[in-house]
This record gives C-alpha cells, sequence and structure tokens, in this order.
C-alpha cells in the first residue's frame, strides 16, 4: 500500500505533507503547556515551506508531531490528523512508524553537534538507514554512503573518520546526507544553519536548494530567520503561540504583511542599510504557554489590539493564498502601517 | 582624562597543542572612546572571542598591552586587577554554560552584588530590591527569582547574564555574541537596552558578533578579523559603504535580507575556516580567496595599511588609492 501511494506522489504534483488542526499539550503535574493550538497547512511535492516563529511558538512541536515523535508522556497529540504521502502518522504502530521515518519522512536537527553518534564513523551513521531502508549489504550501503558524502560537498574518503573531526558545517552536511539518504518525499529541517557561520551558512543554503531541486524533495524549514526564508522558501507560516497567525506565499507574506505580529518581527530587524533607524521590538514576552488567553494570544503585545480581539478569532483569507488570524480586519478599514526596518 | 578608555597595543594570544601553537590572536591594535562601541567581526574560530577575554584579562596573554583608564591591566596584582574588574564586565556567548545550575536567578544576579559590595550595608531587603529592578531591566518576569537555570530557556538565561554583567555598574562591558541566542523581537528589545544604558550611562562596549547586520547597528568602529589577524578595521559606516578586503565582501554578501528575491548573486567562500596552527608568513585568507593570484600574494603575511582615514586593510592587492584585485575564481 506504502509502495502504491508513494508511486502515484512522484508522478503527480500532489500532496506530500498535510496536517490539520494539530493540538500537541503537554501535561506536567499542576498545569498544561499548549505547544501547538490547532495548526493547518500541506507541503506540495518539491515545495518549500518556511515556518517562521520565535522561540516557543510551537514549531519545533509541530515537526516532531509529524514524524509522531513527541514525547509522551508528558506530550500529548490531542487532536488533528498528520498525512504524510498519504499515510496517516498518528495511527501507525512503532513498527510502521520505523519504516516511514528517515524513508518518506526525514529530519534534520538543529545542532549538530548533538545529532551525530560521537562513536561510530559518519559512513556507517549514514549507511545505518539505508541498510534498515533499502535491505542492502553493508558493503554496498557504505558505498552508497560514500556517494551521499560526495553529494553533499564532502571527499567520500572521509566516510571512515568520526564526527569530531569535522568542522560544524561539516558535521551539518553528514546530517544532511543522512535525512537525504533514502531520498525522502519530506524533509523536516529544524533551524538547519543557525548554528553554523554565515559564509558556510550560505554554502549549506546553497547546497539544500541544489539537492532539494535534484530530488524534488519537499522541505519544511524551520526557522527564524527571515531571511532564511526569502532565501530559500516559496510558501510562509508565521507561528505564535501555538498557532499559525499568517499564511502565503513568500510575496504575500514579504511584500504585503498582514499580521501586526508579522510587522513586529519585520521591525524588530536591524536595518542593514539605515543605521540611524531605531529598532522597533515588539513590547512585551510571548505569553506564558501554560496559561494562553481565550482570545487573540498576541493582544496583549499588540499596539492595534481592541476590546474585540480577547475574543476568540478564526482564520480568514485575505487572497486565494493569503489566510491570516486577526481580528481587526473585521473592519475593511484596518490596515498595519508597517515601517520595514529589516530592509 | 584621556577620551581612550580602552587601548589594545599589539595583543597577541597563542596556544600551545600537542599538535603546534594556536596562533588564536595574532597582533591585534585598537582604541576604545570612551562612550564608544568597537565591532568585532568574524567567524568561529577567528579569535574574536579570545580576544575579548584577554583584553579583561579572563585568559593571560601571550604579549601585549592592554590599558584601561592609562593602567596596564596585565601588570596589576590580584588586588588592583579584582578591583578593575568592577569597572569591565563581560556578557557571555553561552548562556548554557556560563550560568552556575546549583545557584537560583537570584542568587546568580546578588553574587556580583555582595562580591564587590556594591549595596551599602548590604541588607538583604536591599539587594533583593535591586535584583528585581535588574531582572525587570532584562525582562525577566518577577516570578521566576527562585528558579534555576535549567528551568529556563536560553533567552531567559542570557538575560540573567545581562543582569549579572550590569550589577556592578561597569564602565566597560564585553559583549560577547549577547543576542545571538535571542529571538528577533527579544534582540532588538536587548539592542535597545543595551543602546539606551550607553547613553544613559556613558558606557563603553567592545561588541563581539558574527552578525554583521547587528554590529552595523550597534558600532563605531569594526574590526573584521580572520584567523587571529586583523583584515580591515574602519568606522562603520565606511566599512559598510566601501568594504574593501575580499573577506569583508563576502561576509557583507552572506546577510540574508529578508526581502523577496534580495538574495540572488551573493559571493560564496570556497571550504572553511582552518586552524592557525604554527601558521607560515603568508596571507591566511588566500585559500578561500576569490581574487588570489600567486603572483601578487605569495609574498608574506599582508600588512596592515591605511588606505584611507581610519580604514586601514591587509590585503596585497589593496593599498593607499590603490585596488588590484583581480576575480580569480
Amino acid at each position: 500500500m506504502n509502495k502504491e501511494a508513494n508511486v502515484t506522489d512522484k508522478n503527480n504534483n500532489e500532496t506530500v505533507l498535510d496536517v490539520q488542526d494539530l493540538v500537541v499539550h503537554y501535561v506536567l503535574e499542576d498545569e498544561t503547556v499548549e505547544a501547538v493550538n490547532g495548526v493547518s497547512f500541506s507541503l506540495k511535492k518539491g515545495q518549500t515551506l518556511g515556518l517562521v516563529g520565535e522561540t516557543g511558538a510551537g514549531k519545533t512541536s509541530t515537526a516532531l508531531a509529524i514524524l509522531n515523535l513527541v514525547q509522551t508522556p508528558p506530550g500529548v497529540i490531542k487532536s488533528g490528523s498528520i498525512s504524510v504521502c498519504g499515510n496517516d502518522v498518528l495511527s501507525m504502530t512503532p513498527k510502521q512508524l520505523e519504516k516511514i521515518r528517515g524513508k518518506d519522512v526525514s529530519m534534520i536537527f538543529q545542532d549538530p553537534m548533538t545529532a551525530l553518534n560521537p562513536v561510530m564513523t559518519v559512513g556507517e551513521q549514514i549507511a545505518e538507514s539505508i541498510r534498515y531502508h533499502e535491505g542492502l549489504s553493508m558493503k554496498d550501503s557504505i558505498d552508497k554512503a560514500v556517494e551521499m558524502l560526495e553529494l553533499v560537498g564532502i571527499p567520500g574518503i572521509r566516510w571512515v573518520e568520526y564526527p569530531h573531526q569535522f568542522s560544524g558545517g561539516m558535521k551539518q552536511r553528514v546530517v544532511i546526507a543522512i535525512a537525504l539518504a533514502c531520498n525522502p518525499q519530506v524533509l523536516l529541517a529544524d533551524e538547519p544553519t543557525s548554528a553554523l557561520d554565515v559564509t558556510i551558512q550560505a554554502q549549506v543554503l546553497d547546497m539544500m536548494g541544489d539537492l532539494k531541486k535534484k530530488l524534488g524533495t519537499a522541505l519544511l524549514m524551520i526557522t527564524h530567520d527571515l531571511g532564511v526564508v526569502a532565501k530559500v522558501c516559496d510558501a510562509v507560516a508565521v507561528m505564535y503561540a501555538g498557532r499559525i497567525v499568517e499564511y502565503g506565499t513568500l510575496e504575500d507574506v514579504f511584500n504585503t504583511p498582514m499580521h501586526p505580529y508579522t510587522e513586529g518581527l519585520f521591525n524588530s530587524l536591524p536595518n542593514i542599510k539605515d543605521k540611524a533607524a531605531e529598532l522597533i521590538p515588539i513590547p512585551g514576552l510571548m505569553p506564558d504557554p501554560t496559561k494562553l488567553p481565550p482570545g487573540c494570544a498576541f493582544e496583549p503585545r499588540c499596539r492595534y489590539a481592541i476590546e474585540a480581539c480577547k475574543e476568540p478569532c478564526t482564520m480568514r483569507s485575505a487572497s486565494d493564498t493569503h489566510l491570516l488570524l486577526c481580528t481587526r480586519y473585521d473592519d475593511p478599514e484596518f490596515e498595519i502601517d508597517l515601517k520595514r526596518g529589516g530592509v | 582624562m584621556s577620551d581612550k578608555l580602552v587601548e589594545i597595543k599589539n595583543l597577541k594570544k597563542h596556544f600551545k597543542t600537542p599538535g603546534g601553537t594556536v596562533h588564536a590572536v595574532d597582533d591585534i591594535s585598537f582604541d576604545i572612546k570612551r562612550g564608544e562601541t568597537v565591532g568585532i567581526v568574524g567567524e568561529s574560530g577567528c579569535g574574536k572571542t579570545t580576544t575579548g577575554r584577554v583584553v579583561i584579562r579572563l585568559v593571560e596573554p601571550t604579549a601585549g598591552q592592554v590599558l584601561f583608564e592609562g593602567k596596564d591591566i596585565f601588570t596589576m596584582g590580584r588586588r588592583d586587577l579584582n578591583k578593575a574588574r568592577k569597572d569591565m564586565q563581560i556578557i557571555f556567548q553561552d548562556p548554557f554554560s556560563s550560568l552556575n545550575p546549583r545557584m537560583t536567578v537570584f542568587e546568580a544576579i546578588a553574587l556580583p552584588l555582595n562580591y564587590h559590595k556594591i549595596i551599602p550595608g548590604a541588607r538583604q531587603v536591599d539587594i533583593e530590591r535591586r535584583v528585581l529592578e535588574l531582572m525587570e531591566t532584562v525582562g525577566l518576569a518577577e516570578r521566576l527569582i527562585n528558579t534555576y537555570p535549567h528551568e529556563l530557556d536560553g533567552g531567559r538565561r542570557q538575560r540573567i547574564g545581562i543582569a549579572r554583567a550590569l550589577a556592578v555598574e561597569p564602565k566597560f562591558i564585553i559583549c560577547d555574541e549577547p543576542v545571538s541566542a535571542l529571538d528577533v523581537s527579544i534582540q532588538a528589545q536587548i539592542l535597545n537596552l543595551l543602546k539606551e544604558l550607553q547613553r544613559a550611562k556613558g558606557l563603553t562596549f567592545i561588541f563581539i558578533t558574527h552578525d554583521l547586520a547587528v554590529v552595523k547597528h550597534f558600532s563605531d568602529t569594526i574590526v573584521v578579523m580572520y584567523l587571529g589577524l586583523e583584515v580591515e578595521k574602519a568606522p562603520a559606516d565606511a566599512l559598510f559603504e566601501d568594504p574593501k578586503h575580499p573577506y569583508t565582501k563576502a561576509l557583507l554578501s552572506a546577510i540574508l535580507v529578508p526581502e523577496v528575491g534580495a538574495n540572488r548573486d551573493r559571493i560564496t567562500l570556497r571550504g572553511e575556516l582552518s586552524m592557525p596552527i604554527d601558521p607560515p608568513d603568508e596571507c591566511r585568507f588566500a585559500p578561500r580567496c576569490n581574487y588570489y593570484d600567486p603572483a601578487k600574494c605569495d609574498r608574506g603575511t599582508p600588512p596592515l595599511v591605511e588606505v584611507a582615514p581610519d580604514h586601514w586593510v591587509a590585503c596585497h592587492c589593496i593599498g593607499k588609492d590603490r585596488n588590484d584585485l583581480k576575480q580569480t575564481v
């Protein structure tokens, strides 16, 4: 069944990842952390979606839920559905999950220093998943691992080396090689370059872009860096306190941002062209995820907030591709007055 | 009183390792005027953090001088140094390892207050009030006062580090990547806070970062380091308007601008930073340089030359009114 679904996906320009109304909570002794509160998005073959937000926005919890890796307890996937290549991830048995992890969907973690096993050679670590998923012999899987290393720009002969012999950028390349080894349909990249230097970040992003084109992988790019989004993404979802507050194509969100939080993010960035420009930070802090307000979670920090914002709000569409979560747009006259700090 | 608060002269720090001597900092010199900010920019391993640590003598130097208000801090005795340290603080890069895991937020912030006897009489209530004030300044909620670092995220931990540095009301603060662990909206708050403090109290900063957008926003002068050497040093505006050194050009071009279509045609450097272990006398950037030309570049370490007023560059291809850069890659 898996195989057939994959074949159709490969042939058509179909949705490879679909997340609907995902709710992830962490139930602790005396409180509940409401990490993800009704997130929906989908990803087509070859598309790149940027999931943008700050610490605690629920980005990583969303990604872990896609792999059904939310640690239970305390984590609970309360509701929602996730389908990867047509398969419902949340109803799978552990055995079935093992089959798709690394094969249909794989993940690049933020910190390459801790994502690798220090006592295995990098070649063995890449070969491990190839051997498991493709049933190749030790020797063949090592050969394939060497190919993967070459693909990410590391000389193949270095497969016998251990992670500590590689620099940070090289380690991240190894992690990417592991993630791509079985040619997954969906790649989840959780801040893949934020631990790297700028010139190395440029190299790694260029390489990821090339590989994505070559392999046709759909990419969910989790990041807090709007510059990275502008460089690699086709679509953007801005998350705040466990909900997507603005969702659209890159042009929608970057050229005509509409949500006050998105405005705040742009205004917080230092302006590279104008030094005198003041940074306009978003006042206050992210709300405590154990005590989210019933209405808009951004309301306490929002300079446009009115009384009606304290009531629950629903997603609305600004255009066919541009969605947002903001009660203020009930008023047809309402506009944000964006001062583009980051440009 | 001189307008120079800190003078750094030919600072060197070498580390002996079994594989050879690492020239982490190789002959760095610059001055910092009162109330100004010098930004040190470069990638991991370029020696920027080591420079910061040697400047306040957290690490003993191999050679050179650092004058703080005219006094050489490398020749000071323990007692004088401790006294001087009240005026020189550092905000560390990694909020995960720079805090004692067994100290609550209150204890961590109160420690420098007690050590330097900042509050006369040192009554517990006064210290507590001051700690709460500091926590508010850096945006830490009051309820966190008795939590331990492991209960807090990176952003909040960094705020503790900043509160500690501010606690003793120093004149000079070394900020070692103070905002790289923070979210953008919080980053802006902290940058504005540091700027505000600088205006209000006349603080002097060394701002160490890899983020050129941040350093431009903050600095009067920028020093670009590569493998332990200064490759370019200039007033911030001049450096951004007219970067001379090939490495500075590449660094500037690697900044990702949050704008649709703005990030094409960027200069990508080959290879990665190596380690300056027993470096031979040659241009250390040459192996990654897009303009490398054996005829011009293989002539030893390029000296730092003043090519325009206060604009210094170390490149064989660039001199006063002379720019022989030709793309070779």
